[in-house]
């Protein structure tokens, strides 16, 4: 596949090859088109921004890269092959993790259990063992509830550990759910709206664990947001979209000149 | 002045106590730290050796004696190695309150000349590279938690544990010359300098030798009778003389054990967790646990509800007599855990039989009243219970409600374990004081500033009470001047003010007495001290009557819904006050009282709020009034302020106290409003935001008369 050369950011990161690629998608409901003929790549370690008005089709993009919805036409490469039809646990057995525009998080479990279920990929022990707890059962638990304790410190919600989701507050839910992605090691993260509905203060901090995210576990993001500001502070290469097709791709200096992704934004008179 | 010249047993400083307690106690937990959901312990020998690995580690950075090592982040472990391995490679460790903006950082860095610091993280790091262009001298930084800085320019910049395993490697180089260091360190070598919180002016720093705190912490670990099984949770900022004591003077004393909690939102839980023996907090924790308390009994049954009550009401008269923890070891042995338990033997039975009978009459009171149960229900005895008289029946009682109510509600505040608990900083208000006494929690208060080493004056067991702060500590000398004014003089004396020889003048005298700036008396008959006021906050009204402000002050901050009052009047014919309502406390009386509200300042503004601030005001003047010589101090008008005094924005120092002097700068107009009789008054302020930046907001605020007590009438109707 792809053979491009890995480079460094100017803020230190490194960015390494193309590891999923979406090549000529086409995405119909019954008479619908939601998504025509549409190619970008994500690259290693790079936080890859969708962007575009309402309706643009930018979910069903992310429902595409996570398995939800196969597209009628075109190929998705993720890791130099081309990856057939997929179910969605499937997809996330791949290492790719997701959140929702709309929180989907057991409300009645606490924030630890939740977090917890984001491990399921890495439970190899078998149902016996589980149940009575012994042997494989018990090591791995300890194990994953480690690795589930460092995210939880990492993104500090220690002190809702033991509250059950329901009693929380919507920014922090969204916290929970970034948590759950995180604890399956995804390769790819997959955010989806991770800004919508909150306060100044809380998208300073979600923008944090998004960047210390991407610095420190070197997870590749891809993320749809409508803030610009937002998009364009911490995203390396940003896909514009409008009515379905892609009207431009590139870094957010380019993207902010483009004059299609201008008349998207403001507006021109469409025939 | 009765000091010894040598110390006792050659444990000279704190890094000899350290090589004691690896020895004596090297089993034994030093500090414990909750990470990852679990306690993580280290005992005195890992402590030292975690100590020995930074002092190294320091040598090998180039730290040399006598060099200053900022210390700047919340309660952890890490912390507290910083401060033995700076003060065992010879330099002086300053710890620095961790909420400071950059500029006061800047101020107390470039006034004692740090060349290193030890910051927590990425926050920290950013602040001191804000302002590091400023600070000439300043060199090294090594950080704790690497998050978020490894893109950072690392030539100045280290990790902890690096900083730790060069040290290790670079073990047979500089040991010898951590001995030789180590070894130089006398009983008047600094062990510490600290800054003032600064109510008044810029912080000064305050150096104190390791005699200072050597004989504090040993005179105030007999006082009361601490051992080395005490467990302390160290939540109190590191810059505050009183957590260098019980953490660090005390803790390396006695060579009990330090527990950090998780972070600052789960001070509670890891609290209740750990179970403290011995127990340190202002008196705004204790209000915000009592707010908290009273508001969740309003949410419970009305079962609940009313035992709750009638237990309380029970252990204000007989708590003290029958509550108090005994003298014992902090650890108990067999014969008193099977004391323990026959205690709570005697109540389980009428406990049972008290619940049984109250829901009983519940029912038929809910059948009768409907949704006015809770007014008209009270719980009642048992029956059983009258077969005993007099004492036998209150201590009967007592146990039952140990069972019931007050040891279920100490296991909750996490109070469960404390023997001796200590309150200082503010008065304390005495409903809230003989709420924790009366649950049986040794609860006492004392006096002490960073200038004394805190101990002052403290209260003995079997003498407390709300209103006094206890007699002189061990080998301390009081006298109190003319103007009222009380000064101090003991081994914790502190040496002098950091560069700063006008102040340390002006504070202490050739003698070695310190002017305390407060002012206060000695009651007859008992021997305790009682504090008035700040000396220089006691003033004069226009008529020559006295004008205490803290007086008044704190008789309005004992209401739950009062946060902070300030009041006005020197020089002036009558007193006008500021008031900040309490937003958990009003918060909650809104919600259930259906009040809308959208933010702090539309709270603060509600007519109803108002009016309920208005009675509590005019019941306060009442009790003043009964007060011949403050009588004067009764507030005519007061206004509630539209938003929350804060230290961020300079109004309240970090410990939070009230810079009197900035308040009524800051707020002058609305103090002239108060005064020109105007009924509205509408003003825009400047506040700052935790991250630096500022905004303003303005606002409306309604002025209200409150109703005072005439003296004159009081004398004609006597």
């Amino acid at each position: 596949m792809s053979t491009q050369e890995s480079y460094v950011t100017e803020d230190g990161r490194t960015i390494g090859p193309t590891v999923m690629e979406m090549k000529n998608i086409t995405l119909r409901f019954g008479g619908v088109k939601a998504i025509t003929d549409i190619s970008f790549d994500i690259r290693e370690g790079e936080i890859r921004a969708i962007i575009g008005p309402n309706g643009a089709g930018k979910s069903s993009m992310l429902n595409v890269i996570s398995g939800f919805y196969v597209p009628q036409e075109g190929e998705v490469w993720y890791k130099g092959k081309k990856r057939p039809p997929m179910k969605p646990y499937q997809v996330a057995e791949q290492g790719i993790a997701r959140t929702f525009q709309n929180i989907a998080l057991f409300e009645g479990m606490t924030v630890l259990d939740n977090v917890m279920t984001g491990r399921i990929r890495q439970m190899k022990a078998g149902l016996l063992s589980q149940a009575i707890w012994k042997g494989k059962a018990e090591k791995e638990e300890i194990e994953n509830r480690e690795f589930v304790e460092k995210i939880i410190d990492f993104l500090e919600i220690q002190a809702i550990r033991k509250t059950p989701v329901g009693r929380l507050p919507y920014g922090l839910k969204k916290r929970v759910e970034l948590a759950r992605a995180l604890a399956a090691e995804p390769s790819i993260l997959l955010l989806d709206e991770p800004m919508a509905g909150m306060n100044v203060e809380e998208k300073e901090d979600m923008s944090r664990f998004i960047l210390d995210m991407n610095d420190e576990f070197g997870t590749t993001i891809a993320l749809i947001e409508h803030d610009m500001g937002v998009v364009m502070d911490l995203s390396d290469r940003v896909v514009v979209m409008d009515y379905g097709k892609k009207i431009g791709d590139g870094t957010p200096d380019e993207v902010r000149s483009n004059q299609a992704v201008i008349d998207a934004y403001l507006g021109v008179a469409h025939d | 002045m009765a000091q010894s010249s040598q110390a006792t047993g050659g444990l000279a400083s704190i890094p000899a106590l350290l090589q004691r307690n690896a020895v004596l106690y090297a089993e034994k937990a030093a500090y414990r730290e909750k990470e990852f959901g679990i306690w993580q312990t280290w005992t005195w020998a890992e402590t030292e050796k975690e100590v020995e690995a930074l002092a190294l580690g320091l040598i090998n950075l180039g730290v040399n004696e006598g060099d200053f090592i900022a210390i700047i982040g919340r309660n952890r472990p890490y912390f507290y190695f910083a401060m033995a391995a700076a003060q065992s490679v010879g330099a002086v460790p300053v710890p620095v309150y961790n909420d400071s903006a950059a500029e006061e950082m800047e101020y107390i860095l470039g006034h004692c000349g740090a060349r290193f610091a030890i910051v927590e993280d990425q926050e920290q790091v950013d602040k001191i590279i804000e302002i590091q262009e400023h600070l000439h001298q300043f060199e090294h930084m090594i950080y704790i938690d690497p998050r978020g800085l490894r893109k950072y320019d690392h030539r100045a910049l280290h990790e902890f544990s690096h900083v730790q395993n060069q040290g290790r490697a670079a073990y047979d180089e500089f040991i010898a010359e951590l001995k030789t260091r180590r070894e130089k360190l006398t009983y008047d070598s600094t062990c510490v300098m600290l800054y003032t919180s600064g109510t008044t002016g810029k912080p000064k720093g305050v150096v104190l030798s390791n005699r200072n705190v050597i004989e504090s912490a040993k005179n105030s670990s007999e006082f009361d009778g601490l051992g080395a099984d005490e467990e302390i949770l160290s939540y109190l900022p590191m810059a505050w003389v009183g957590d260098f004591i019980f953490s660090i003077g005390q803790a390396y004393w006695c060579g009990f054990c330090v527990n950090c909690p998780e972070s600052a939102d789960t001070m509670m839980t890891d609290l209740r967790e750990i179970g403290p023996t011995y127990y340190f907090a202002p008196p705004r924790i204790f209000e915000t646990q009592l707010t908290n308390v009273m508001i969740r009994m309003e949410d419970s049954g009305d079962l609940k509800y009313a035992i709750f009550h009638h237990f309380m009401e029970f252990a204000k008269t007989t708590g003290e007599q029958f509550g108090m923890p005994k003298r014992s070891l902090a650890k108990p042995d067999m014969k008193r855990r099977i004391k323990n338990a026959w205690r709570y033997a005697m109540g389980i039975g009428f406990a049972a039989e008290t619940i049984i009978e109250n829901s009983i009459r519940l029912f038929f009171a809910k059948l009768r009243h409907g949704k006015k149960t809770r007014e008209n229900f009270k719980a009642k005895d048992p029956i059983l219970l009258n077969l005993y008289g007099g004492k036998l029946r209150d201590y009967f009682k007592y146990r039952m409600g140990a069972v019931l109510v007050y040891g279920p509600l100490k296991d909750t505040l996490g109070f469960g374990r404390v023997r001796v608990g200590y309150t200082a900083g503010e008065a304390i208000g005495p409903e809230i004081f003989d709420f924790y006494r009366s649950l049986g929690i040794n609860l006492k208060q004392l006096y002490g500033q960073t200038e004394a080493t805190v101990f002052i004056t403290a209260q003995p067991d079997g003498q407390v009470r709300a209103d006094t702060v206890g007699v002189p500590s061990p080998d301390v000398e009081i006298k109190i001047a003319d103007n009222g004014e009380i000064f101090y003089r003991s081994p914790g004396t502190f040496v002098e003010y950091y560069n700063n020889p006008e102040s340390t003048a002006s504070t202490k005298d050739a003698e070695g007495w310190v002017a305390t700036g407060d002012a206060g008396f000695f009651e007859e008959g008992s021997g305790h001290l009682r504090i008035i006021d700040r000396a220089k906050d006691v003033g004069k009204m226009a008529d020559g009557s006295m004008f205490a402000p803290k007086y008044v002050e704190n008789k309005l901050k004992f209401y739950p819904d009062i946060l902070e009052a300030v009041l006005f009047g020197n020089g002036k014919d009558r007193c006008v006050a500021f008031i900040n309502i309490d937003l958990t406390a009003v918060g909650n009386w809104a919600e259930r009282n259906n009040v809308a509200y959208a933010s702090y300042q539309e709270l603060a503004g509600h007519p109803k709020v108002l009016d309920s601030i208005q009675e509590h005001v005019e019941t306060v003047n009442k009790s003043v009034a009964q007060d011949p010589m403050l009588s004067g101090c009764q507030i005519h008008r007061f206004l509630v302020l539209h938003k929350e005094l804060d230290a961020d924005d300079g109004e309240m120092t970090r410990t939070r106290k009230v810079r009197r002097v900035v308040v009524a700068d800051k707020f002058k107009d609305l103090v002239d409003a108060l005064y020109d009789g105007s009924t509205q008054v509408s003003t825009t302020t400047e506040v700052t935001y935790e991250d630096g930046r500022k905004g303003s907001i303005s606002a409306t605020l309604e002025l209200r008369d409150a109703a005072v007590v005439s003296t004159a009438a009081k004398v004609a109707a006597e």
